[in-house]
């Protein structure tokens, strides 16, 4: 049988792959995230407790969120952005759910899908209180897939 | 010194791309319908217009929509020339595509021009990429939505989605950084990406003794001069005016500054790819983003490089036999697309029907089988009623998916409205 591949052949390819390595390397850190590690914990203040009626959703869009307060007063921030595609779900009231206008996703007001494309629960943010305010942590979001009671803040 | 041989270089070097003389054949419209030419010339434009742009242009989230503005409202021929770039790259999609399109139904792209072939779709894949990383720049409520579901897209991808869909927008949503990413690829690395492929498509072209002919015919040759060159010129003069008249008519559509709190109603991708778009409203995006087009790539890519045993290189649908079938299989395959895009709009709930199954089963598999069993029954049926050959075969399913894909791209850009609703 004959070699196909010699020794010469295999130094060449070594040193393209090689050379191909760093440029893809290169590239990648080039266009890597630049501000990776300096995520501040901002919380954002969305104001008085006593403000936030049960059973009502209030729109934070400068900081890219819904508080929803349910039935039994548990608070949710949910996320603005559609869980399939990323467009900014808005809150039809007379639906009592979270409508996606790209691709008509539907949601509760837990963030639970109600109709397809989207496959997942909205994302939420974490919720503190202190001195009677309701502070969001706008920076992490939390993926998750369905809704759970855990996720609930109460006062 | 200027010597005879010296002088008129660049006429002499423009020559220089033809042979001297060219086969008869050839040249007739009906061979090539001049797509790949015009492509080209597309480009020229292109590469002009976007010159002159880059002058009127800031690449920031604060200026790039009020340097757009000030170029179409103060600048002499500013809208004009916005408009020219604007149709010309729309135009290069377009004909790109149909030239995809004729070379495979032509028979052009078996044996020494198989490499040429994945040239070729690497090209579309990069007219694709600069045409979509052009469409952010005007920073308008379309490019910004258009370019987040799009960078979304690529999240679905298993693994390393999103990682890459990250890298492509520098962040988890589109900023700046995503702005200034997509305005060098547009503007500089894709265009000379470009010119290279090019250069290497066209001289492969000219290995390849030039355009595919049918061999059984008799080959008479004629000088390429004049036969062949004012032929070019009297297309390129066509499109030329063509353009410009149609540039001065349509503007190039320009909405509100971007406003990443609101979507508009509906939110569309840009309309080539709308197909994907549609294909995603009723399929799991696993498998419309990955696995099929993942398939299909594969597929365009090994066709010229599987073994047909009556292969007739040149003649258009291999034979009237083909020409007959591809007829037949277009119109089966919009009945079908249609018929599965209203049954899974209308009919279908598998989501809910199947709650304790996967959806990427339920939703994905089961609606990718649905569409999937229909179409090999029906190559089944080609193949025992018409005894069709291989060549047949693939011809059949490149029309099955060149036809979905339009039919796709038509319900998705124009059947649609408010909430993405049929009809609306």
């Amino acid at each position: 049988m004959k070699l196909k591949f010699t020794r010469r052949t295999f130094i060449k390819r070594a040193i393209y792959a090689l050379l191909s390595l760093e440029v893809v390397y290169i590239f990648y850190s080039l266009l890597g995230k630049k501000k990776d590690g300096d995520v501040v914990d901002g919380w954002f203040d969305a104001g008085n407790i006593n403000f936030f009626e049960n059973n009502k959703v209030y729109p934070f869009g400068s900081a890219h969120f819904y508080l929803s307060r349910l039935e039994d007063g548990g608070m949710l921030a949910i996320s603005i952005h559609c869980t399939h595609l990323g467009c900014a779900v808005q809150f039809n009231q007379n639906k009592d759910r979270f409508v996606c206008p790209c691709h008509a996703s539907a949601f509760n007001k837990h963030g639970e899908v109600l109709s397809p494309p989207a496959t997942r629960a909205l994302d939420i943010f974490p919720i503190s209180i202190r001195d009677n305010k309701v502070l969001v942590n706008i920076n992490n979001p939390i993926r998750r897939d369905k809704y759970e009671a855990s996720q609930l803040t109460y006062v | 010194m200027n010597t005879a041989g010296h002088s008129k270089a660049i006429t002499k070097l423009l020559l220089h791309l033809h042979p001297n003389k060219v086969d008869e054949q050839s040249i007739k419209f009906t061979r090539t319908f001049g797509l790949g030419g015009v492509a080209a010339l597309l480009f020229v434009i292109l590469f002009i217009t976007g010159m002159l742009l880059r002058f009127a242009y800031v690449p920031s989230v604060k200026e790039a929509y009020d340097s757009i503005i000030e170029l179409q409202n103060n600048v002499v021929f500013g809208q004009l020339l916005r408009n020219l770039h604007y149709w010309s790259g729309m135009g290069l999609v377009l004909v790109s595509f149909l030239h995809v399109i004729r070379v495979f139904y032509s028979q052009s792209i078996y044996y020494e021009r198989r490499k040429n072939w994945i040239y070729g779709l690497l090209m579309m894949f990069l007219v694709l990429f600069s045409n979509f990383t052009g469409y952010l720049l005007p920073w308008d409520q379309l490019a910004f939505w258009a370019v987040t579901i799009m960078t979304n897209m690529l999240s679905y991808i298993p693994f390393i989605g999103d990682a890459l869909a990250d890298m492509v927008r520098g962040g988890d949503e589109v900023t700046e950084i995503t702005l200034l990413r997509f305005y060098h690829f547009h503007t500089g690395l894709l265009p000379l990406l470009m010119v290279f492929l090019m250069s290497i498509h066209f001289w492969l072209v000219r290995k390849s003794k030039g355009v595919t002919v049918q061999t059984s015919e008799k080959r008479e040759m004629v000088p390429t001069h004049p036969n062949l060159l004012y032929k070019e010129i009297v297309v390129a003069l066509i499109v030329i005016v063509a353009l410009f008249l149609f540039s001065m008519l349509v503007n190039a559509p320009l909405q509100d500054k971007a406003n990443p709190l609101i979507s508009p109603n509906p939110s569309k991708a840009p309309w080539y790819f709308m197909g994907f778009q549609e294909l995603l409203l009723h399929i799991h995006p696993g498998f419309g983003i990955f696995v099929i087009p993942l398939l299909v790539t594969a597929f365009l890519v090994y066709i010229p490089y599987m073994k047909y045993t009556d292969l007739k290189v040149g003649v258009w649908f291999n034979s009237d036999k083909g020409k007959k079938l591809t007829l037949i299989t277009f119109v089966f395959a919009v009945l079908l697309t249609l018929v599965v895009i209203v049954t899974s709009e209308y009919f279908l709930d598998l989501r809910d029907w199947m709650p304790q199954v996967p959806v990427l089963i339920s939703t994905g598999l089961l609606l990718l089988l649905l569409y999937m069993v229909p179409a090999a029954a029906y190559l089944y049926y080609i193949k025992s009623k018409f005894d069709a050959a291989k060549i047949d075969i693939v011809m059949a399913m490149f029309t099955i998916l060149i036809t979905a894909y339009i039919v796709m791209t038509i319900v998705g850009s124009l059947l649609r409205g408010e909430g993405m609703h049929l009809f609306a």
